[in-house]
Parts: structure tokens; sequence; C-alpha cells
């Protein structure tokens, strides 16, 4: 008994996570029917951010040293998170804009001049170092410079290429942003783990059955639950939730409503990766877990079958499937199954998928090919 | 109001517009009859601004608009209810109302008179007030879908095909309300199957045939074509 409800508060806290994630997978579903692969790796960059944040851009004391200085701490937790929550939505705009809406609307210039400057990234880092701010901005420079030459090659590329939102295009351009974060992060952050020592006080309830609950597991449980009722809120009863509601449902009779569609698909892309931001900067300060930049793709992969166990495109559907998993994957490690943790989250998926293809909460609509 | 000087439109390869022209003048009902697949829906969404023409010019209140996105074409003044009608199924009748007044949601105040407004012209929509669209019966979504695109203040009205598989008693109420709408000072763009009835409310028509104009008249006078007669009111 005592085991059992110890395994599912960790599922449940886990799993808090995991739909944290999903979200963002199910809300760009949800808008564009598209799945955005690069998600996990937004994760990533919370995780970073956090990393940055905790033990290079914000004075953080040790508390071994000071333990009065706990509240200042987390203080500076709170700002960590929100930096991590702003940065990852950026980054989830900066993909939806360059990556996903040439897709859409075409390549435009800007968009050639972008992708110009993202492949000079790799070769101007090999003879600058960014560290100074001149290096900085110098690589910056050579990056628009060298965007601005390979703009008309990258035009004529892309209109040999028939550019349109087909299912496998936008797949394939998914993929592409996945790898390029990842290799990105090598790039800017170095392949080497990362950790972020134990900044804030951290203490074990015991609560009665002796069962136990680490400060840092409620946090995460807490943030998230609080983000996902805010999400509600948002969905529901304000205008661009309204606005992505009606876009999921028949993007062109939304756009006869006079709505702006892009910009609410940019805001829609802002608030998922703003979630797993939150999540990853959250998962790296508090359980001290190595970071690196494949970080993301374990947790991805899981959060991606969690929105399509609950019904790919709903929102309740997507904070079920990651509960699920995650209450599962803690009974599976909890017992002498332990090494198939990973594999459980599958197995569910199959079994959802053979009786219910359209997920537990999801409508049961066939697929139009 | 509305100048229309060759439009070409292509699918991918296909060709569903061959430069045609129209004009639609300010208070006028105009009608474009023609058989499936003429290109009258590809108008309609062209002047939306769903789809890009690939030459032409679209002219409204004397501004070219076939650069504009579909958003900004709603607020100039273009609204349009499309063929198929819909209606947001997964959400109440007044939130599909309050939908049509997306860009002025936050005048809570005049938002709701707004609704009013269309709960006198459409009773029955009144009563499925807090009922979710998706239930609705054919006629009530299409009556919807005229009052959403009216939420949205146009004074170039754009009707794809509002009688499209409805009873006959309601096609005749669908086009009386066409015609309240109009003497209510919207300018009307109507597409329709039904020619007979389209061209007894309307001003003028157009007839397409295979993305070209044929034929440009007042309606009385397309009425009264033979080869109108032969082809569309099958007689
Ligand atoms: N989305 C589309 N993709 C390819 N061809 C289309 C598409 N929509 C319409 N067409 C073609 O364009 C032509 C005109 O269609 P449409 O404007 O819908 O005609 P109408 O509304 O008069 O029935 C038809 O030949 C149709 O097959
Ligand atoms: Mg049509």
């Amino acid at each position: 008994m005592q085991a059992l409800l110890q395994n599912l508060i960790y599922g449940v806290q886990l799993g808090s996570l995991y739909a944290l994630i999903a979200l963002g997978y199910t809300m760009v579903y949800g808008v564009l029917g598209l799945i955005n692969f690069a998600h996990g790796d937004v994760y990533m960059v919370g995780a970073y951010v956090g990393f940055y944040a905790c033990t290079k851009w914000l004075p953080f004391q040790d508390i071994s040293v000071h333990p009065e200085a706990a509240w200042h701490n987390l203080g500076m937790a709170f700002i960590t998170l929100m930096l991590a929550i702003l940065l990852c939505a950026a980054l989830g705009m900066l993909i939806e804009r360059f990556a996903y809406r040439p897709l859409r609307n075409g390549l435009k210039d800007l968009d050639a001049h972008f992708w110009g400057f993202v492949i000079a990234l790799p070769l101007t880092a090999k003879f600058i170092t960014i560290a100074s701010p001149f290096g900085l901005i110098s690589f910056i420079g050579v990056g628009i410079v060298v965007g601005y030459v390979m703009r008309p090659l990258i035009k004529h590329l892309a209109s040999r290429i028939k550019l349109t939102s087909s299912r496998l295009n936008a797949l394939i351009t998914a993929i592409g942003v996945s790898l390029l974060l990842e290799n990105g992060g090598i790039l800017l952050f170095g392949a080497n783990p990362n950790f972020i020592p134990n900044l804030l006080p951290e203490r074990k309830f015991n609560l009665p059955g002796g069962i136990s609950v680490q400060s840092g597991q409620m946090a995460i449980l807490a943030v998230s639950l609080f983000l996902m009722i805010s999400l509600r809120y948002i969905v529901l009863y304000t205008k661009p939730g309204k606005a992505m509601r009606a876009i999921s449902y028949d993007i062109e009779a939304a756009k006869l409503m006079g709505i702006d569609t892009d910009r609410v698909i940019s805001f829609t892309f802002a608030i998922g990766a703003g979630l797993a931001g939150a999540g990853g900067a959250m998962v790296a300060a508090f359980t001290h877990i190595k970071i690196t930049p494949l970080f993301g793709l374990q947790p991805g992969l899981k959060a991606f079958v969690a929105a399509v166990l609950g019904g790919a495109g709903n929102i309740p559907g997507a904070v079920l499937g990651g509960i699920l998993m995650g209450v599962a994957e803690a009974f599976v490690a909890g017992s002498k199954y332990v090494s198939y943790r990973d594999a459980i989250a599958f197995c569910l998926l199959i079994l959802v998928l053979l009786f219910r293809p359209s997920g537990l909460l999801g409508k049961n609509v066939v697929e139009k090919v | 109001m509305l100048t229309i000087s060759n439009l070409t439109v292509f699918y991918g390869a296909i060709q569903a517009l061959d430069s045609i022209s129209l004009e639609v003048n300010q208070g006028e009902i105009v009608t474009m009859i023609g058989a499936n697949g003429a290109g009258k829906s590809t108008t309609i969404r062209s002047i939306s601004g769903l789809v890009r023409p690939r030459s032409g010019e679209i002219i409204f209140e004397g501004k070219p608009i076939q650069e504009l996105p579909a958003h900004e074409i709603v607020k100039i003044g273009i609204g349009q209810s499309p063929e198929g009608r819909r209606v947001f199924a997964n959400m109440t009748v007044r939130e599909n109302l309050e939908l049509g007044a997306y860009t002025r949601l936050q005048k809570k105040v005049e938002v709701s008179s707004d609704i009013e407004k269309m709960f006198t012209l459409f009773p029955r929509l009144k009563e499925r007030e807090r009922q979710s669209a998706g239930t609705l019966s054919g006629g009530e979504q299409q009556m919807l879908a005229i009052g959403r695109a009216l939420m949205t203040r146009p004074r170039l009205l754009l009707l794809d095909e509002p009688s499209l598989g409805l009873a006959p008693f309601l096609v005749q109420s669908i086009f009386q309300i066409i015609r309240d709408i109009n003497r209510q000072g919207v300018t009307v763009l109507l597409v329709e199957q039904n020619a007979n009835q389209a061209l007894r409310i309307a001003n003028r028509g157009y007839v397409l045939e295979t993305g070209n104009v044929v034929l440009a008249e007042s309606a009385e006078n397309l009425l009264k074509n033979d080869d109108v007669r032969k082809a569309y009111l099958g007689e």
C-alpha cells in the first residue's frame, strides 16, 4: 500500500511534466495539423536557460555556505522560470515564423535571408569565438552578410522544390528543425553534460503512512498544474483562445471572421514552447539531472505519445495522457520490470490505438487521405 | 463598389478562372450562376483573399485588394458566408456569432446588441442560442453562417450557395432574408445553383462556364434568355 501510494505520487509528478510538454504538441497539432517534432528540443533549450540562469546569469548564493539565502534564491528561481518561459516562447515563435510559415505562405526574401544566416552560423563559429561582445557582433554581422549572399540561391532552391503544406513536407521540416536545434545546441552549449547544483533548500516531507514527498517534486507538480489551469483559462475565455479554437476547427472559416490566423498560430507556438521551456528549466533546477543537447529527445517522444494517447488536438486529452503515462512509468519503474520503464509508453500507445484509434478523448473521425 | 478585371486563377496546374471581369454596384444584388465547377466559388474565394489570383485585379471602393490577407479584407467590409456553411460545430450558436465580431470583441455592449439584431433577423437562432452549432439543422446552420458573416458588419456580403441542400420552404425564406438584408443597405454578391430564385431577387446576373463569363445582363433579361432557360432553369 505504501509503495503503491509512493509510486502514484511520483507518477503524477512525472506525468504532470509530460502533460506540460504534451500540451505544446497537441495545441500545434490542433491549429495546423502538424506534429512539431522540434518541441522536445525546445524543452532542452528550456533546461539550458535554467542552467545558465542558475549558474551564470543570476546571483544565486550557495545555500550550503549561506543557508539564510534560501528566500533570495527562491526569488531568483522564479526569475529563472520566467526567463525560460519567455526565451522558449520566443524560440517557438521563431521556429513557426521561419520554418513552418513559408510552407503555408511561400518563401519570402526575409525567410531566405534568415536561412542563409543559419547556414552561416557553424561556418563562422569555426573562426570567431562568440564569448566576447566584439566576437558576438562580428559573428552576427558575418551571418547577415552570408545570409544576404545566399538569398538568391535559397530562393532558387525553394522554387525548384514545391513548397506546400503537405503533411510530408511539414514532417520533414519538423525533423530538420529538431536536428538543427540539437546540433545548434552542441555548438552553442557544448556536448558535455551539465547540471545545476543544489541552490534551493530541499526538504523531504513525511506524510502519514510512511510516504514521503520531496519539495522539488511538489514544486514541479504545483507549477505545472498552475500553468495548465492558466492555459485552460486562456483557451476558453480570452480572445486569442477563441481564435485558436476556431482555427483548429476550420482555418478558412476563421479567416472569414477577420482572425489574423498567422498571428494566432504564432501565439499558439509561443504558449506551447513556453510551457515546454518551463518544464525543462524546472527539471534541470529541481532534479539536478545531467543535461545535454540531446536531452529533449526522450521526454519529447514520451510527451508526443501522451498527446496521441489523449487524442491529438485535444487539450484535456494531453493532460490525461501525460498523467497516465507518468503513473504507468512510475509503476513499472517501481517493479521488478524496471528496465522496461521507457518501453511502457509505447506499449500503452499501441494498446490505446488498437481500441481507440483517435485517442482516449479524441473524436472518432476518419483521417482524410 | 467592386470591380474585378481579368482575374485568372490556377489551382496548381488546373485553371479555374480564365480572365474574368465583373462588377458589383453599391446597393445591388448581383448573382453569379453556372454549372458545378464553373468557377463561382473560386471567384468568391479570390475576393475574400482565400486564394491568390495568378493575374488580374480586384478593386473594392477604389483600392486594389488582391494582395491583402483575408482578415484585412474582412476588416474593410467584405463578409462571406462560404459554400457548405462551415459553422464552428464545436461551439455554441452565440459563440459563432461572437466570432463574427472578432475584431471588435472588446466592445461587449455593441457586440451584444448586434447579436440581438441577428436574433430578430433569425428568430430560430435565438431559440438555439446555447446549443452547439453542430446540432442545428441544415437550414439553421445556413442562417447561422449568414448571421456570422453579417456580424463582421460587411458593406458587401458574398453568399456562396446559401440554398444548397435546404428544403423548398426554407429556400423561400432564405431568399426573403437575403432581400431584407439588401434593403438594409448591404450590397450582395450571390452565387447560386438555384438560378431561378436567384435571378428573381437579383438586379443583374453573370453566367459562368468553365472559368469564363459567357453572359452578363440584367436579371430580367437572363430570365427571358432561351439559352439560360434551357441550361439553368430546366426548361
Ligand atoms: N482546391 C482545389 N484544388 C484543385 N482544383 C480545384 C480546387 N477547388 C476548385 N477546383 C477546380 O476549379 C474549378 C472551379 O471550381 P469552383 O470554383 O469550386 O466551381 P463552382 O463553385 O462553380 O462549382 C473546378 O474545375 C474545380 O475542380
Ligand atoms: Mg461552388
